[in-house]
C-alpha cells in the first residue's frame, strides 16, 4: 500500500449532511491530507469551515459520504474494533456524569480501555491528582478539560485526536496542556489537533492545514505559511507629499501597495531592503514618517488572508515553498 | 474485554443511582408498594373468575410492576440524562460498542429487578403459601423476554423526551398502557374476550402471562407459544426501532 510511514491518510474526503442535491450540505469537500508518525498536525479554520466534521471521519465516528481515510492503515469506521484500541480522542465538549468524582469517571473509562494506565497516574498527567475525589459537576470547565484530555490518555494511545483541547483553560494551564503534548510527540505519539489559538499551532505544530468552507486551502509548516505572505510597512505620508514622490516601488521590491487617507502600507517578501530603501529616500529628503511600523507576517494574518471570506490581499501575487491555491481567491 | 468494559460502565451507574435518591426510592421501593396497594383493589373483584388467589394476581402482576418501574421508567431517565450530558457520545469515541453501551447503562437496572424477582419468589413460596414454581423454563423466558423488550423499549421512549423532566412524562403512556390492560393489577382472563384479545397483544402482556404461568402452572403449550411469539415480536420490533431512530447525542 500507499501507506509508508504515514498514520493518517485522507484522500479526496467528502461529507455531506441531509439529502443530495440543494437540500443537503456537504460540510467537507475533497478534503486529502497525511500525518507523518509522530507528526503533530494542525488543522485550522474558522467557525463552520469543516475542522470537526473533519476530525469525527478521522475518528470513525461518522462514515464519509466519499473519499478515503486510513489511520493506522485501516478504516477508522469499519475496523473500529482495530483502531479504537490505538487511539485516544478529546470531543470539542466533554461528556461526564456529574455526579460521578474525576476519579471515578477515569476508572470507569479505565475499564473500557485496554491497557489502560492506573487511574491516579492518568490524573496526574493533566495535574488533577489533588482533584481527584471531587464531583464533575464541581470541577472548573478547564478541569473538566484536563480531565477530557486524561481519558483521551488513558490507554496510552499511538494518535491522538484533540478537537479544541485547551478552549477554556487558563494561560498556565494552557501552557502545562502544551508541554504535556510535547511530551507525548516526543514518545513518538502521533497528534492531529484542532484550535481556535492560532499562537497554539504555531508553537506546537510541526505541519498545519487551513481549512475553508470544507476545503484544505493551504498546507505546510508554519513557517511556510507564513512565509507565503508579505510583510508590510505603514506610514503616512507628509503633507505635500504623495506616493509617485517614493523610489520606484520596483526597486524597492514592493510587491503592492495601498493609500488610504494619507496612509500607505507596503507589501514585500524582503523587509530588510525595502525598509532600507525607504528609511533612506526619507532621511535624504529630510522627512519623518509618522506611524511607522514595519512587520513580518504572522499566523494571524495568513489565517485572515486565507481563511477569512473576503478575496485575500495580494495573496494573488504570492507563490512559493507553500502548496497553496485550491480555490484561493475565488468566491 | 466485553465483559469487563460493561462491568466498568456498569459500576459507574450504580454509583449514579445510589446517588439519585428519587431513582433509587422508585427502584427499591415502587414496585413493592405497588403489589402492596393493589393487593386491596384486586380482593373486590372477584379474583375467582381468573382462576387465582388474591396473592398469586398481586404477586405475580408485580413482575410486571418490576419490569415497568425499575427497568423501563429507570432506563429512560438515565438514558436521556446521559445523552444530554453528552456522557454516550463521549462513550461511543473509546473502545466499547453500541450495544455494550447500552447493556452497560442497563446494567444495575437489570441487577436490581433480578435481585427483586428473586425476593418474590422466595417471599411468595416460604411466607404466603403460594406453590413452587411450576414451569421455570417459561418463567425464566418470560423474564429474559420481559427484561430485553423493557430495555429496548426504553431506549426507543428516549427518543421523543429532549429533557430529563420530560422523560418521566414520556414514559407515561406505556406505563398507563400496562398497567391497565397487561394483566398486572388485574389478569386479563377478567375482561369480556374482545378486550381481552386486544390487551393480549400488549407488550408487557405476554411476558406477564408467561412469567404466570410459568410460576403457577395452568399455561398450555398453545398459549405459551402465543405469548413467545408475542413477546419476541414486540422485542424485536423495539429492537429495530432503536437501531433506527436512537439518538446518541442532543437534537442540536
Amino acid at each position: 500500500m500507499d501507506i509508508g510511514d504515514s498514520v493518517i491518510d485522507v484522500t479526496g474526503l467528502r461529507r455531506r449532511y441531509g439529502p443530495a442535491g440543494g437540500k443537503g450540505f456537504e460540510a467537507v469537500r475533497d478534503v486529502s491530507f497525511t500525518v507523518g508518525r509522530g507528526e503533530l498536525f494542525a488543522l485550522l479554520g474558522t467557525n463552520g469551515a469543516g475542522k470537526t466534521s473533519t476530525v469525527e471521519l478521522l475518528e470513525g465516528l461518522a462514515r464519509p459520504t466519499g473519499g478515503r481515510v486510513r489511520v493506522l492503515g485501516h478504516d477508522p469506521y469499519a475496523e473500529r474494533r482495530v483502531v479504537r484500541p490505538r487511539v485516544g480522542m478529546m470531543l470539542q465538549e466533554g461528556g461526564f456524569p456529574s455526579d460521578l468524582t474525576a476519579a471515578e469517571t477515569v476508572r470507569m473509562w479505565a475499564g473500557c480501555t485496554t491497557g489502560a494506565r492506573p487511574v491516579d497516574e492518568a490524573l496526574g498527567l493533566v495535574k488533577l491528582a489533588k482533584r481527584r475525589d471531587v464531583r464533575v459537576k464541581q470541577l472548573s470547565g478547564g478541569e473538566r478539560r484536563r480531565l477530557d484530555l486524561a481519558l483521551a490518555l488513558i490507554g496510552r494511545p499511538e494518535v491522538l485526536f484533540l478537537d479544541e483541547p485547551t478552549t477554556g483553560l487558563d494561560p498556565e494551564a494552557r501552557h502545562d496542556t502544551w508541554e504535556l503534548v510535547r511530551r507525548l510527540r516526543a514518545d513518538g505519539t502521533t497528534v492531529l489537533l484542532t484550535t481556535h489559538y492560532l499562537e497554539e499551532a504555531e508553537a506546537l505544530a510541526d505541519r498545519l492545514a487551513i481549512m475553508r468552507e470544507g476545503q484544505v486551502v493551504v498546507t505546510g509548516s508554519p513557517g511556510e505559511v507564513i512565509g507565503a505572505y508579505p510583510a508590510r510597512i505603514r506610514f503616512a505620508m507628509p503633507p505635500g507629499w504623495f506616493v509617485g514622490d517614493l523610489p520606484p516601488l520596483g526597486e524597492l521590491g514592493v510587491l503592492r501597495h495601498e493609500e488610504t487617507d494619507g496612509r500607505i502600507e507596503l507589501q514585500t517578501h524582503e523587509l530588510q531592503r525595502t525598509l532600507t530603501g525607504l528609511l533612506v529616500w526619507a532621511r535624504d529628503k529630510g522627512l519623518e514618517l509618522d506611524g511607522l511600523d514595519a512587520r513580518t507576517a504572522s499566523l494571524e494574518e495568513a489565517f485572515l488572508a486565507i481563511a477569512g471570506a473576503g478575496a485575500p490581499t495580494g495573496a494573488s501575487e504570492t507563490s512559493g515553498a507553500v502548496g497553496t491555491n485550491t480555490g484561493r481567491g475565488e468566491r | 474485554m466485553t465483559t469487563t468494559r460493561m462491568l466498568a460502565m456498569g459500576r459507574a451507574e450504580l454509583l449514579l443511582l445510589s446517588r439519585n435518591k428519587m431513582a433509587l426510592y422508585v427502584a427499591l421501593l415502587l414496585p413493592a408498594f405497588m403489589a402492596w396497594a393493589m393487593r386491596n383493589g384486586i380482593s373486590k373483584i372477584d379474583p375467582e373468575d381468573a382462576g387465582m388467589s388474591v396473592n398469586e394476581i398481586a404477586l405475580t402482576g408485580a413482575f410486571g410492576y418490576i419490569l415497568l418501574f425499575v427497568v423501563y421508567q429507570n432506563l429512560v431517565s438515565s438514558l436521556v440524562a446521559r445523552r444530554e450530558e453528552l456522557v454516550l457520545k463521549r462513550l461511543r469515541t473509546g473502545e466499547a460498542s453500541d450495544v455494550e453501551i447500552l447493556a452497560g447503562t442497563a446494567l444495575p437496572s437489570v441487577a436490581v429487578a433480578l435481585a427483586q424477582c428473586v425476593v418474590l419468589l422466595v417471599a411468595g413460596i416460604a411466607w404466603l403459601d403460594l406453590r413452587a414454581v411450576t414451569r421455570p423454563d417459561l418463567l425464566l423466558a418470560g423474564l429474559v423476554l420481559g427484561l430485553a423488550m423493557s430495555i429496548a423499549l426504553a431506549a426507543v421512549t428516549t427518543v421523543i423526551a429532549k429533557t430529563v423532566e420530560s422523560a418521566q412524562l414520556v414514559t407515561t403512556p406505556l406505563m398507563v398502557v400496562s398497567l391497565m390492560g397487561s394483566g398486572l393489577v388485574v389478569p386479563v382472563e377478567i375482561f369480556p374476550d374482545t378486550v381481552a384479545e386486544v390487551c393480549r397483544l400488549l407488550p408487557l402482556t405476554p411476558v406477564v402471562e408467561l412469567m404466570r404461568g410459568g410460576w403457577l402452572g395452568g399455561m398450555d403449550a398453545g398459549e405459551a407459544l402465543r405469548s413467545l411469539a408475542t413477546a419476541l415480536a414486540w422485542t424485536a420490533l423495539a429492537v429495530f426501532a432503536v437501531r433506527r431512530w436512537f439518538r446518541w447525542e442532543p437534537r442540536r
